[in-house]
């Protein structure tokens, strides 16, 4: 499997997930400096999570103006499949290659913690391995909001990916950590090939950093 | 020619940070604080001289990069 891990000035998940890709599938993936123009053919592009830019103007917005998004957005529109996490999700938002918007966390505060997500969408790529799943979310804007209309848009098309819940699975208000819509932690595109969320799977891929759960993700598109 | 930029998050978002701030200034004593709306102020100089065309310009300047539209509004002045 070829892959590619876009870094950006301020990434800082971009090595974890590379190791997270390289164990699960064997092949280390490619890095693709913000500043190149052009990605060669892929099976996987990852847009990692961190600060980048500063998280100058919104988190994600100076990003995806970055000479390679124009590549990312092409490829995504043919079909490539593209995962972005916590800031990665922001840029694929600022990117318009998903809906709705990330706001700043309800409670003001940065948060940095394991919680629990569950897939609302077993038919993507993405989310057909994932049942139930602990893994940490570490953001200060992860509040996902999108507009009326646009709700009913993205639930008709079911393209919820993950949501926040309890242990057991139960998606209620006290497992919701930052405040977002309808307990949502993760978005799928119209055609399902792009997936953006705030939890880092590749933050719990392997027994000794406490949980592997976030592996199930990987595995669901890498075999 | 000097461009101001106001924005801030739609009427039907919820703005915490704002709630916050009119929390904080009722606890200094200021009665009557009914609501705060608080957002970013942008200057943009711009070498243009005809009003009309800066306007359009500024406008897609603030729905492709300046403002979030899912979230924000957006309003522009010129000096």
């Amino acid at each position: 499997m070829k892959s590619h891990v876009i870094v950006f000035p301020g990434s800082n998940c971009d090595r974890d997930i590379a190791v997270s890709i390289k164990n699960i599938s064997g092949n280390a993936p490619e890095m693709v400096w913000h500043k190149e123009t052009t990605i060669n053919t892929s099976d996987l592009i990852v847009v990692p999570g961190g600060f980048s830019y500063g998280d100058y103007l919104r988190c994600g917005a100076i990003a995806s103006t970055s000479p390679i998004m124009k590549d990312v957005v092409k490829k995504a529109n043919d079909g490539v499949p593209v995962i972005g996490i916590c800031n990665g999700f922001q840029i694929l938002i600022e990117s318009s290659l998903l809906d709705g918007a990330l706001m700043r966390n309800e409670s003001l505060s940065f948060i940095c913690k394991d919680i629990f997500i569950k897939s609302k969408n077993n038919s993507s790529i993405f989310t057909k391995n994932t049942n139930i799943a602990r893994m940490p979310i570490a953001h200060n804007e992860g509040n996902y909001f999108v507009s009326s209309d646009q709700l009913k848009k993205i639930q008709d098309n079911e393209q919820i990916a993950f949501q926040y819940c309890d242990q057991n699975g139960n998606v209620d208000n006290p497992s919701n950590p930052n405040g977002s819509l309808k307990n949502i932690a993760g978005v799928l595109n119209k055609q399902k090939n792009v997936l953006g969320m705030m939890p880092h799977p590749e933050r719990a891929a392997e027994k000794i950093l406490g949980c592997d759960d976030g592996k199930s993700i990987f595995e669901s598109f890498i075999n | 020619m000097l461009a101001k930029i106001h924005i801030t998050l739609k009427k039907d978002v919820l703005d915490p940070q704002g709630s916050v701030i009119a929390n904080s200034l009722k606890s200094l004593g200021f009665d009557g604080v009914k609501d705060v709306r608080q957002g970013k102020y942008i200057e943009i100089t711009l070498d243009d001289n005809d009003k009309d065309s800066a306007i359009k310009r500024l406008d897609e300047m603030c729905e492709k990069l300046l403002a979030n539209m899912v979230i924000e509004d957006y309003s522009v002045e010129i000096n």
